[in-house]
């Protein structure tokens, strides 16, 4: 297969970015995305090294940076925004489970970054996430000590709560619901952990407290509001449901009835 | 210099032993931890977890990882699930048990000692989870839920869906957050260690590249745990993740540190197969599969032919017509053999011609009898999203055709040599989970590896690392201007100029390519002396055009993965050369590592215990010198070294 690749690039955190257009051809049908840009990756460094290829006028901002890590879907680390959508045009997969099948042969390609003013790019496709981590810190965890427990079995949880935990607990950070949300809100991310923390006993006494603390430090680091356009629910590669967010804010109001 | 490899292993009854050890180890006044400063390297469940349970004691750690975020360590992509010998199934397991199995599974090449002590601390990992809010598999009354995996006889495996590694990582790396936010741990991410630092012959700090400025920066400390995971990606196809490399293991081990049974690499029998030349990456597919998916080919050559023409569809080949070649060969474990002996009679089917794709690298994992017998839906909430993962990759619906699936390395046994308190051959220095050498022999059973990340993070290296630090408090912290640091840094700077230096024409990865091919040929599923010779010649040649002819494009001091992969690989060379030593020095058959010399009349492994029962460390002796062999002879006072049986 034959693609044109319109790719955002941009040096570091300060210079401006700009789309180039790359063509690429011998792709197999089978091949996953980010092994179709490995391949132009390839093909970057060697024209970029190739006095001739420059001399034919060909762009050598080097090879694409973007990141990546597990390719099965759950590390989280891929992100990308692919002809308008994040992860691409298939429903429920990480840019890492997307495969070239899903593509016209012969289409062009907008690849670009996450956007949000809370994700900064570090370069190219690659964004700083790093908020993420310090909505975290900010309560979402039991504060136990290693060595403090008691026996599994000595809380019984009935299936279906911790079934309904493990799909909130399914998220994988990438962030995709932030890039995709008009306000750049971080609010089905931060109800994924608050949620799935408060339908097990063991996360119940922190439970008000964990989603005061989480949203405080959600829009103290620049995310947006929640509008209910349920866009981040649709575009969640791990299909979180925009539930978790009125149980978010149950526990909310609960924190501030408390005050 | 023998008299290093000192395993430090209590003596007494094996059951006692951990308790002995704790009740002699030097513990640390807390008004005298936070003045201690520890390097953890690696945020996988070891060392988030280690990170987390030294913060909560009260020392200050520095925890380092080369992805944007602690959480995106590839302890992550574990699927199936975590033992602990909770015998909840009231089928007779125990602590015993799992020690047992463990030590057969890893066929006679680990230490009693430290497997009993993992098996020991096992349930309270479970149990620790569970308060952390991992959301485990429950049965309808509200109880622990557990499976089977292989190599064993009993239901011991806990699990949250196909995604327990996960849910375990998002509970240390939660309870890390907590240390972060309670100000006892700093957390340095898109940062790579790419040196040790040693004073006076102490592991004192690190040289870490920060990935997105791309400056070389000083960390000191007044020890030093690495917890980096293995390096499996040598063979450049694995399933591992792709940044997942064996460089801060390596460095420690070019300081001193001796590298124990680099040639035990898993090779995990449930892979996707190789689609075509662009692939990257294998993904794996749970042994949990195993649990009610039949491994088969068919009997008929001509059915072979026919699949592979694509005339005919697998679920038409008769029940008669499939050789289910596990159960047939293995009837008392059949389908849940452990990986290395179900990997190599993967491998003999496909060898012998009856592999069913075009490729000839594939066997069918089948759920078609599972589905008849426990109906969809229970099919569907124990493995729905691995057939959803497996339909996304493939196009096939596992559903109405069974997987296609092939052997890939996965995990590597071998690691840092540590003692039993995990410290390496340098003081001050470290190594957990994935990292060390000390608890899987030869092979790992499944679900095995979380559970010794966490023993490892949790419950041993908190307890065995005050030891060292309880004399140190007076000591003054770390000084980073300390010449030992310069030269470390300079020696780092050296390597990086080079390879920009050398401007030639074949992008790293291409290359890796090629040492993935020398690796998988000659020190894969099948290892021979002459092969074995020919891979340590032909690795030597290509870190050769590495050198004369590798392009790393950009600039060192800006975000650039290609100088990353660059650094990987240079150490990826020298990986690859010492498991091949190890496994030409290694003549017998164990585990995963089987010589072709050393093979029963069935083809089965031959292990020789006479000349081989001990574990291979190396010290490296320097650049191109031959590193030298250190034997710690492997001592089984507590049970009966017997060949592996999995037939009766």
């Amino acid at each position: 297969m034959d693609f044109n690749l319109k790719i955002w690039r941009q040096k570091n955190a300060h210079e401006k970015g700009h789309f180039e257009t790359y063509h690429i051809s011998g792709i197999e049908e089978d091949a996953s995305f980010l092994e179709m840009l490995d391949i132009l990756n390839e093909q970057l460094i060697r024209e970029g090294n190739d006095p001739v290829a420059v001399e034919r006028g060909c762009q050598s901002s080097g090879p694409v940076s973007f990141d990546h890590d597990c390719r099965e879907g759950i590390c989280g680390a891929c992100s990308l925004y692919i002809d308008g959508r994040a992860h691409g045009p298939d429903d429920h997969v990480t840019t890492c489970q997307l495969f070239m099948r899903h593509f016209k042969d012969g289409a062009t390609i907008t690849v670009e970054p996450f956007r949000s003013p809370a994700f900064p790019i570090i370069k190219d496709l690659v964004v700083d996430r790093s908020a993420f981590d310090k909505i975290l810190q900010a309560g979402g965890f039991i504060s136990v000590r290693t060595g403090a427990a008691q026996d599994g079995n000595a809380i019984l949880i009935p299936h279906e709560e911790a079934e309904k935990s493990m799909d909130a607990a399914a998220c994988v950070g990438c962030g995709a619901c932030v890039a995709t949300c008009k306000n750049g809100s971080a609010m089905l991310f931060v109800a994924a952990r608050v949620s799935s923390l408060a339908l097990l006993p063991q996360g119940r006494p922190e439970a008000a407290r964990r989603a005061k603390n989480m949203v405080a430090k959600m829009e103290e680091l620049g995310f947006g509001g929640c509008t209910n356009t349920r866009a981040c629910e649709m575009e969640c590669p791990k299909g979180i449901s925009i539930d978790h967010i009125a149980r978010l804010n149950r526990e909310f109001l609960k924190a501030k009835f408390r005050d | 210099m023998a008299e290093k490899l000192i395993s430090k292993i209590p003596d007494g009854p094996l059951a006692e032993k951990w308790t002995k050890r704790k009740s002699e180890l030097r513990l640390v006044n807390p008004n005298n931890r936070r003045k201690l400063e520890i390097i953890v390297v690696g945020t996988g469940l070891g060392g988030a977890s280690a990170a987390a349970s030294l913060g909560e004691l009260g020392y200050n750690v520095k925890v380092f990882c080369i992805s944007d975020s602690p959480r995106r360590a590839h302890s992550i992509a574990a699927q199936g699930g975590i033992n602990a010998a909770k015998n909840y199934q009231n089928d007779n397991d125990a602590v015993y048990r799992l020690f047992y199995d463990t030590i057969k599974g890893g066929d006679y090449r680990s230490r009693e000692a430290n497997v009993y002590r993992l098996a020991e601390v096992s349930a309270a990992i479970i149990d620790q989870c569970v308060a952390q809010g991992v959301p485990f598999a429950r049965e309808y009354g509200g109880y622990l839920a557990n499976r089977s995996f292989g190599g064993v006889q009993v239901s011991r495996t806990f699990y949250a869906r196909g995604q327990t590694g996960q849910q375990l990582l998002l509970g240390a790396y939660a309870a890390l957050n907590r240390q972060v936010a309670a100000g006892t741990v700093t957390s340095y991410p898109r940062h790579e260690m790419l040196d040790l630092v040693i004073i006076n012959g102490q592991a004192k700090g690190i040289i870490a590249r920060n990935l997105v400025t791309g400056k070389l920066e000083r960390f000191g400390a007044h020890a030093v745990v690495i917890a980096t995971g293995g390096y499996g990606n040598t063979y450049f196809l694995s399933t591992n993740a792709m940044n997942s490399n064996g460089s801060a293991a390596w460095q420690c081990y070019k300081k001193g540190a001796y590298f124990a049974n680099p040639c035990f690499a898993q090779i995990h029998p449930t892979c996707i197969p190789v689609h075509g030349e662009q692939q990257c990456k294998l993904t794996l597919m749970s042994e949990s599969l195993r649990n009610d998916g039949r491994i088969w080919v068919p009997k008929k050559m001509e059915d072979v032919m026919k699949l592979r023409k694509k005339q005919i569809k697998p679920s038409q080949i008769p029940e008669e017509d499939r050789d289910y070649y596990l159960e047939r060969r293995y009837p008392a474990f059949g389908n849940l053999v452990p990986r290395d002996v179900a990997s190599r009679a993967a491998k003999e089917r496909c060898d012998a011609g009856f592999g069913v794709n075009e490729t000839g690298l594939a066997v069918f994992l089948d759920f078609s009898d599972a589905i008849k017998r426990l109906g969809h839906q229970r099919v569907q909430e124990r493995y729905g999203n691995l057939f959803d993962m497996y339909f996304k990759i493939n196009n096939v619906s596992p559903w109405e055709e069974p997987m296609m699936i092939y052997p890939a390395i996965h995990y590597t046994m071998g690691g840092i040599w540590v003692d039993y308190d995990l410290q390496t051959t340098i003081p001050g220095l470290y190594a957990i989970g994935e990292a060390n050498f000390s608890d899987h022999g030869g092979n790992r059973l499944g679900a095995s590896a979380l559970m010794q990340g966490l023993a490892d993070g949790y419950f041993v290296l908190p307890v065995t690392i005050a030891d060292y630090l309880s004399n140190k408090f007076a000591e003054p912290k770390t000084d980073i201007n300390d010449p030992a640091f310069e030269e470390a840094e300079k020696a780092v700077q050296a390597r990086i100029d080079r390879l920009f230096s050398i401007k030639g024409k074949r992008t790293v990865d291409s290359i890796h390519k090629k040492l993935g091919n020398i690796m998988w040929e000659y020190v894969g599923m099948a290892r021979s002396e002459e092969g074995l010779k020919k891979a340590i010649e032909e690795i030597k040649e290509l870190k050769k055009e590495f050198y004369e002819d590798v392009c790393v494009p950009g600039e060192q001091n800006q975000f650039n993965q290609e100088l990353e992969k660059a650094l990987r690989l240079e150490d990826f060379f020298e990986i690859g050369e010492l498991m091949a030593r190890d496994a030409l020095n290694r003549n017998e058959s164990c585990g995963g590592h089987f010589r072709v010399e050393s093979q029963t009349e069935e083809g089965e492994a031959k292990r020789d215990d006479a000349n081989y029962m001990y574990v291979a460390a190396w010290e490296y002796k320097g650049e191109d010198k031959e590193p030298e062999l250190h034997k710690e002879p492997l001592k089984y006072e507590f049970i009966e070294v017997k060949t592996r049986n999995y037939k009766e």
